[in-house]
């Protein structure tokens, strides 16, 4: 028997999903040929809109030409299907082809409705709809300075975004009176509009566009019914999409009022062998425009083929949650009202533009809608509730108060879903296929990604997916590791614990003793700090080297061209006119960019590895240090004019500031350490921001402890009060040296203390009272890093053997050739990169 | 004459210009390679210098090491990590380092264009 003929019309997301659903079951062999109008196989429409963030073509491209002719698939791109005879079971194209079909499967999506304006037609207006669409935008957007879209929908939020990052002024005209109107309430929608308004896209509502003339000032002017108008020099349509069912309607399929191709929960049309899916099929006369619902009908169609007929389609959930121009907007179920007795609950935080409302049925038992503006944090629970009928708890409130995010307050854990609630609807995963992936062995989101492909569509799932990862992963009585990475089943702070220990000096006998493997980026640096803080060798010996990350070998921080940074140290912040004068030639000399860093120092950018040396033996002459820009361990003590100086200072800050700067310069640690000392409580050298700070009274040193800047700013806790010199000392050794001991790599001590049991009591029990008895020992292990300071720089460059590694290439003098440098602001920078993709940042934790 | 030459094993410096467990640059028929010496199992790598994606010669200057058995490097720009065997970036395999034939030969590294 030969093998049975599908052609499938379209290759857009349905079709193509269809298609690999098709072959991945070997029991059966189909031969697949499939047309496209398109010029390329099936895209990621879905991220479209992340073309104008980067994304090529080929990022977006969900499969290719490789794959489908492993695949024995046949595919003819740029040939529209054209006529359908299904008395002969053939299929026509525009080019002329005739092919045979045994199954006809119809995937040819929707089109873009453009409204009969008059002069909807021109050069420069545009739908959303293909990537050939966005090509056209961008070449508009070139000679524009004004872009409006007109439709406020979903999609005409998307298509505003696009405009707003080719960097012209837009414009969102709805004929309605709110932005999406279809899945927002007035509340939501008003709320929407604000937020939109606030990043300066002007919105206009109520407005119907007559007609497109000639403008005066920009390209066009639409002319609206009011009388008003608006010049703008691009338009985009987005109002609204229709089924592509011309094919459909001329073959004489049974179409639907409104349009789309009539199917049944088989995906079966009026005619037989014939089926259609995705956004041109009509499901009780309702079009389902988003791609979840389109690849359930893939897998029906797919099943029914293969006579199965295992699945069936029943409809789907409408519910979205999106980031439309930067602003989170979720909506779930029936939202207008149109539940009889429904009644809602609305939390509105006008200061923080948040808008809430959950509307809940008659009986208040279940959640029948939701619409969420600004915080979205509660859609998982609320969509769970209401696709698995579930009854809500006692207070329904809680589910939109400000802590609704977190399952406490609303008393709901993922532990409470069923095991058939849909966890991703891109990819029809439920909780019970995660728990079967757990229980076969998955321990992580990208195992579990691999064999459910849960969270690779739409990428909305992705928390709630995490959650039954991890709470499955605790009823299996899994421990949550926090093993430093797969070489080594320990934590940094039992690292610590070895090494001190088993008195561990090199990586070597690490890896011998307890660990496996070669190493890897994570582990061989936090060795490498370990052993430098209890040791206190040169961290250039050669049995480190290969722990450092490039920073500490070439002791600078590398910059996006491969050069690196020079900083020396400014201790306290004080600079004599003479060195300043050295930091200027010498920047002079090697060409090196000049900046202030916000680390009260001077950094000078671009060195090359072979200047690296030369620059340094200028400045150590100078009687300059390293200063440590690149080593997890003290950076800056920032410090303030103090009372030399100031009138309103109570104590030297600079003086002391420097004290403290040379004190503990080199020490290595498991996060970067910032110091601040204030000459009065004034606090211009914001020592509150930092890891420690020192805030001079009348009667001695306040001390506070654990503040960041950065990320995730906190404000440091006082710790101790009116301290002497001498004790404030003693008490930053100790909790310096604490703090090396037991924080996680890569922890600050901000969240060192957050995960600290007992918190700030415990530490100043540890610190101040001395409950573990380990004062002593600590203080006297600071002394030892104190002695063995040494300039890593300067030990570096009298070494001829060190010297060898800073050169290009170990066997020619010649240099890099690829560096290139513009002048902007009469300095030099690096030449901007060939490629202009954004760049995924590898986060070197889970 | 260039592809007849780079049949051959040319000779690019001494094993103990390499160090332990870490890269080194060198040029080889005017293109920057990155070789790696790996002490642990006793194998010597050599891939391309360019970061494809973070588009500087810095590859020599990553940390080697292993997942699940694959020895790799990751860059010391935006941390990629790339199969040393086969140059495979194992985050996006659309990108890869070209590979080099490498090996010791009396204390001498040695390069050719990899078959
Ligand atoms: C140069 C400088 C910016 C400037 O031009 O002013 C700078 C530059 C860098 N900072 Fe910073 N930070 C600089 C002051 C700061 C400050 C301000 C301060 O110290 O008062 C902060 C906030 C305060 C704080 O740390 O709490 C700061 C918070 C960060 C953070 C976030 C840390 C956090 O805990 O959230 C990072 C990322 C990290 O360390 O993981 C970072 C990382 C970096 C890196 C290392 C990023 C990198 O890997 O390339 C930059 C290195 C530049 C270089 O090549 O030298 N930098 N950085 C400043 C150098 C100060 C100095 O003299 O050493
Ligand atoms: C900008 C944008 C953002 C979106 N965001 C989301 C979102 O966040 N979430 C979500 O769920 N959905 C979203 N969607 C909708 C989603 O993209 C669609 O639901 C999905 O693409 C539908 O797939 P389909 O295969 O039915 O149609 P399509 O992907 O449109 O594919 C149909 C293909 O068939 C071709 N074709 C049509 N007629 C013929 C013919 N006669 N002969 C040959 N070829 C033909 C077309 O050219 C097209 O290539 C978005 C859509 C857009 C445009
Ligand atoms: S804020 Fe960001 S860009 Fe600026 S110096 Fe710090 S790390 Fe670099
Ligand atoms: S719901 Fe879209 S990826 Fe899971």
């Amino acid at each position: 028997m030969s093998k049975q003929r599908i052609i499938v019309v379209g290759n857009g997301m349905v079709g193509h999903k269809f298609i690999d659903t098709i072959i991945s079951d070997d029991s059966v062999d189909y031969e697949v040929i499939t047309f496209s109008e398109e010029s390329r196989l099936a895209y990621d429409r879905v991220q479209l809109s992340y073309f104008f963030s980067g994304k090529s073509a080929d990022d977006l491209a969900l499969t290719d030409a490789t794959y489908y002719q492993e695949n024995g698939i046949k595919f003819v791109l740029n040939d529209k299907v054209v006529d359908l005879d299904f008395a002969n079971k053939q299929v026509v194209t525009q080019s002329g082809r005739i092919e045979d079909y045994d199954k006809l499967v119809l995937a040819t999506g929707s089109f873009p409705f453009v409204p009969p304006i008059p002069g909807n037609d021109q050069e420069h207006c545009h739908v959303y709809r293909t990537i050939d669409d966005l090509e056209g935008i961008t070449e508009s957007g070139k000679t524009s300075k004004v872009g409006v879209v007109i439709g406020g929908g979903l999609l005409g939020l998307e298509a505003g975004n696009a405009l707003v990052n080719l960097g012209l002024e837009t414009h969102i005209v709805e004929f309605a009176p709110r932005l999406m109107a279809v899945q927002l309430d007035d509340g939501g929608g008003a709320l929407l509009r604000r937020k939109i308004e606030d990043l300066g896209v002007k919105v206009h509502t109520e407005k119907a566009t007559s007609e497109i003339v000639a403008g005066e000032f920009c390209r066009y002017r639409m002319n609206f019914a009011d009388g008003s108008f608006l010049e703008t020099d691009t338009i985009i349509f987005s109002a609204g999409i229709r089924p592509q069912d011309e094919l459909a309607r001329s073959s004489g399929l049974t179409i639907g009022e409104r349009g789309g191709i009539v199917i049944n929960n088989h995906c079966q049309t009026s005619v037989a062998d014939v089926y259609a899916i995705g956004e041109c099929a009509l499901w009780e006369n309702f079009i389902f425009g988003l791609v979840a619902p389109g690849y359930q009908m893939a897998k029906v169609a797919a099943s029914h083929i293969k006579g199965e007929a295992k699945h069936v389609f029943t409809g789907a959930d409408m519910s979205t949650k999106l980031k439309l121009l930067g602003v989170d907007v979720a909506s779930i179920g029936e939202v207008h009202g149109r539940t009889a007795g429904a009644q809602s609950y609305t939390y509105h935080d006008e200061i923080e533009q948040v808008y809430k409302r959950l509307i809940v049925s008659a009986d208040g038992k279940k959640v029948v809608g939701a619409v969420l503006v600004g915080d979205v944090e509660a859609y998982g629970s609320l969509l769970q509730l209401m696709l698995n009928d579930m009854d809500l708890p006692e207070n329904p409130s809680a589910l939109i108060l400000p802590t609704a995010g977190d399952e406490q307050a609303s008393g709901l854990g993922v532990e409470a879903l069923p095991d058939s609630a849909s966890i991703c609807s891109c990819f029809d995963v439920s909780k019970g296929d995660i728990k079967e992936a757990v229980a076969a062995g998955c321990t992580s989101m990208s195992e579990l990604k691999g064999s459910t492909n849960v969270s690779t569509g739409c990428g909305g799932c992705s928390s709630l997916a995490k959650q039954v990862l991890d709470s499955e992963l605790a009823n299996l009585g899994f421990e949550v590791k926090n093993d430093i990475c797969e070489h080594f089943a320990y934590s940094r702070h039992e690292l610590v614990d070895i090494i001190r220990v088993k008195k561990i000096k090199t990586f070597d006998e690490m890896l011998n003793r307890c660990g496996e493997g070669l190493g890897c980026e994570i582990c061989k640096p936090a060795v490498g700090s370990i052993l430098a803080s209890y040791w206190n060798d040169y961290v250039l010996e050669d049995a480190h080297i290969e722990l450092q990350d490039t920073n500490d070998i070439y002791l600078g921080n590398m910059q996006k061209d491969g050069t690196y940074s020079v900083v020396p140290r400014v201790a306290g912040g004080e600079i004599t006119p003479d060195k300043l004068i050295v930091l200027g030639s010498v920047a002079k000399e090697f060409d090196l960019y000049t900046k202030l860093t916000g680390g009260q120092r001077v950094d000078l950018f671009g060195a090359q590895l072979h200047e690296l040396p030369i620059i340094w033996k200028k400045l150590i002459d100078a009687g300059f240090e390293t200063g440590h820009a690149y080593g997890k361990s003290l950076r800056t003590v920032k410090s303030c004019v103090g009372s030399t100086w100031c009138r309103y200072g109570v104590k030297d800050s600079v003086g002391f500031a420097i004290e403290i700067e040379n004190r503990y310069k080199g020490l290595r640690s498991p996060h970067k350490i910032k110091f601040g000392v204030s000459g009065c409580t004034r606090e211009c050298a914001e020592a509150q921001t930092k890891d420690v700070g020192l805030i001079a009274t009348d009667k001695g040193w306040n001390m506070y402890v654990c503040g960041n800047g950065g990320m995730r700013p906190r404000h440091g806790d006082l710790f101790a009060t009116d301290l002497t010199d001498e004790m404030l000392q003693k008490y930053t050794d100790r909790f310096l040296m604490f703090y090396i001991r037991t924080a996680d790599r890569l922890q600050r001590t901000s969240v060192w203390l957050e995960n600290l049991e007992g918190g700030l009591d415990y530490l100043r029990e540890v610190i101040i009272e001395d409950k573990l008895n380990i004062a002593e020992e600590l203080e006297s292990e600071m002394a030892e890093n104190i002695k063995n300071y040494q300039c890593e720089w300067k030990t570096t460059i009298e070494s001829p053997e060190k010297m060898k590694r800073f050169k290009h290439f170990a066997n020619s003098e010649e240099l890099d050739n690829s560096l290139s440098f513009t002048t902007q602001r009469e300095q030099r920078f690096p030449s901007s990169k060939a490629s202009a993709q954004p760049i995924k940042i590898i986060e070197l934790t889970e | 004459m260039k592809a007849e030459l780079s049949q051959e094993w040319i000779t690019i410096c001494e094993q103990q210009d390499l160090t332990p467990n870490a890269g080194t640059c060198v040029q080889f028929n005017k293109e920057q390679v990155a070789i790696f010496f790996c002490q642990r199992n006793k194998s010597l790598y050599a891939v391309a210098n360019f970061d494809p994606i973070g588009q500087a010669n810095v590859i020599s200057r990553g940390i080697m090491g292993s997942i699940q058995g694959k020895t790799y490097v990751s860059s010391p720009l935006y941390k990629q990590h790339f199969d040393l065997i086969t140059g495979e970036c194992l985050e996006s395999p659309e990108h890869s380092l070209k590979t080099y034939a490498v090996r010791v030969d009396d204390e001498l590294i040695q390069l050719k264009e990899a078959c």
